[in-house]
């Protein structure tokens, strides 16, 4: 790909974030952090080709302790997230 | 083994997937009933992005034979290293108390920082692995700069989010540490680090790309330090937004999709929960970035003579009657009622006012707490329906024709000078109106203390205000008891 292409999909994502995020409730922010959180361990994706590339031995090793730290976010990221959405409950109508 | 720069097209399209997964996944976080499914979303995209990843950059034994077999050992090293992080992540999510749940984002901020370091010193090593070198070696300009920002970007993620993280775990003073000269120190150590990346797309020695990084390590630590606990919702989610920023320039070095879809989305996302929290305190971004706010020289002497002026004190049995006689009761909460950990009484209390036929509100300030949705969590933990829970925009008219507002653990976010003292430094923040409530009932450990704002509360001196000075949750639990003894 293109620098130009590339540019082009990371302004209108800018875009889509910018209308998404304002519609997101305000009692939701805690959550809106964690789960922003664990999406942005998906920079495991170079740490994962680090790892697996030949040659360089320092760049796997790099590449591996970039997994697990990922890893850690994306599991607990998720997780977390998880966790709070299921204590959000509406009032019992009787 | 020497990728193309372009991978094939079933891959590309696997990550253009995995992102709009993750756009599915803040989309569902527009309402409590939609954000369960917006989070499978999200862990359904990121599987895709993983699994893509593995099997198309699969290691292979022997790089010179197109027909060997998968480097075994390096796999079970790679999955084992997705197990430890699966399973340190897990149980620190199922452990963590709802209110340490700032500290928990900021620490989680730090390992996505020091990752994007890690992805960038690879792919600096390793340039042809990513495919962003010439036969020769040589690294593309472009890229160069991209690399740069990343590493640069996620070490300012990481060295600050770990300050962050020891303000608000309490392993160092929540109070500013203001260096000398620390303006000056500051714009030199990031005009440095924009030089030194400028300078590296004419020379890519380690020196360039190592001194950057360090460079961006401490200016990460620099900034963070002097900016108070109170400031902390802001600084929060400021981390968040870089942390997605460093994911994005990571994505235009690896020409990946996903990462550069999702670090838009996460840079937009921290940087509008940022721009909320300081309109929330009326403050610009650069006011807090400067730092400084919340010392404890702020009260002067006025303060000083505001404390002899008269102030009604009541009982739990005083306020257990108000509240029972009151047919609206309006309850707001702040970054107190977290550390006492009162939401469950609070609950507790607001279930007994209920059957005594009493309609109960939960008012929440934007910036209540220490980080964005921070008491709208606690609320949920404690079983309080969120339909009973309004932002401040929402209720605000509401204080007038309520005969209880009842105040724990918040201070400067009901404090009514916002509203008429210019002179205040909290003048034009947004506030609760409070004191428009027939009756103000105000939770404070003592009379002494003011909130980090540093300003004294013209709230404790009305006369329609009745001061409750104990622990919020052993004050909340004696009403609990008051209530249901049910002497009125």
């Amino acid at each position: 790909m293109d620098f130009i292409s590339i540019l082009s999909i990371f302004v209108l994502a800018c875009f889509v974030g910018y209308y998404v995020v304002w519609q997101v409730t305000p009692a939701l922010h805690t959550p809106l952090m964690a789960v922003t959180n664990a999406i942005s361990s998906v920079i495991i994706v170079g740490a994962l080709i680090a790892a697996a590339a030949a040659g360089q031995e320092g760049a796997k090793w790099l590449g591996l302790l970039g997994v697990v730290l990922a890893s850690i976010n994306i599991f607990g990221g998720f997780a977390v997230t998880a966790r709070m959405l299921a204590m959000y409950k509406k009032k019992e109508r009787r | 083994m020497h990728h193309a720069a372009t991978p094939p097209a079933w891959v590309m399209l696997a990550y253009l997937v995995a992102g709009v997964c993750f756009i599915m996944a803040l989309r569902g976080l527009s309402s409590p009933q939609s954000s369960q499914s917006g989070n499978r979303f999200g862990m359904a995209g990121m599987t895709l992005a993983v699994v893509t990843t593995l099997i198309h950059y699969m290691p292979i034994a022997d790089t010179e034979n197109p027909f060997a077999m998968p480097d075994v050992g390096m796999i079970a090293l790679i999955l084992a290293a997705i197990a430890i992080g699966a399973v340190i992540g897990i149980v620190t999510a199922r452990r963590i108390a709802m209110t340490a749940m700032p500290q928990l984002v900021a620490a989680f901020h730090s390992l996505v920082g020091l990752a994007a370091v890690l992805v960038a010193a690879a792919a600096y090593l390793n340039p042809e692995a990513f495919g962003i070198a010439g036969a020769d070696g040589i690294i593309n300009p472009v890229s160069r700069v991209e690399m740069g920002l990343g590493s640069a970007i996620g070490a300012i993620t990481f060295s600050g989010s770990v300050i962050a993280f020891l303000k608000l775990n309490g392993n160092m003073s929540g109070k500013p540490i203001m260096l000398p000269m620390r303006h000056v120190i500051n714009l030199g150590t990031l005009a440095a680090i924009v030089a030194l990346t400028a300078y590296f797309t004419q020379d890519q020695s380690p020196w360039v790309f190592w001194t950057l990084t360090a460079l961006a390590f401490l200016i990460g630590f620099l900034l963070i330090i002097p900016i108070g606990g109170a400031d902390m919702p802001v600084v929060v989610s400021m981390l968040n937004s870089y942390s997605g920023w460093a994911a994005a320039a990571m994505g235009f070095t690896l020409q990946n999709s996903a990462m550069i879809i999702t670090g838009a989305l996460v840079g937009s996302s921290g940087a509008i929960l940022s721009y909320i929290m300081c309109r929330a305190m009326n403050r610009s971004f650069i006011s807090v970035i400067a730092g400084g706010f919340g010392g404890d020289a702020a009260a002067s002497g006025e303060a000083g003579a505001a404390i002899d002026r008269p102030w009604k004190r009541g009982s739990a049995e005083d306020a257990a009657f108000l509240m029972s006689q009151a047919e609206q009761v309006i309850i707001v909460p702040g970054y107190g009622m977290a550390v006492a950990q009162a939401q469950h009484a609070l609950r507790e209390m607001g279930d007994l006012l209920k059957a005594e036929g009493v309609s109960v509100k939960y008012a929440i300030h934007p910036v209540a707490g220490r980080m964005p949705g921070h008491m709208n969590v606690l609320l949920a933990e404690a079983n309080v329906p969120y339909d009973e829970v309004f932002e401040l925009e929402d209720i605000n008219s509401e204080f007038a024709r309520t005969d209880v507002a009842f105040v724990i653990g918040a201070n400067d976010v009901t404090n009514p000078a916002a509203k008429t003292d210019r002179s205040s430094p909290i003048y034009g923040m947004p506030v609760l109106d409070v004191e428009k409530a027939k009756t103000v009932l105000f939770i404070k450990r003592s009379m002494g203390g003011v909130g980090y704002a540093g300003v004294d509360n013209e709230l404790f001196y009305r006369d329609n205000t009745m001061m409750l000075l104990a622990d919020a949750k052993k004050m909340v639990e004696e009403i609990v008891k008051s209530l249901g003894s049910g002497g009125h």
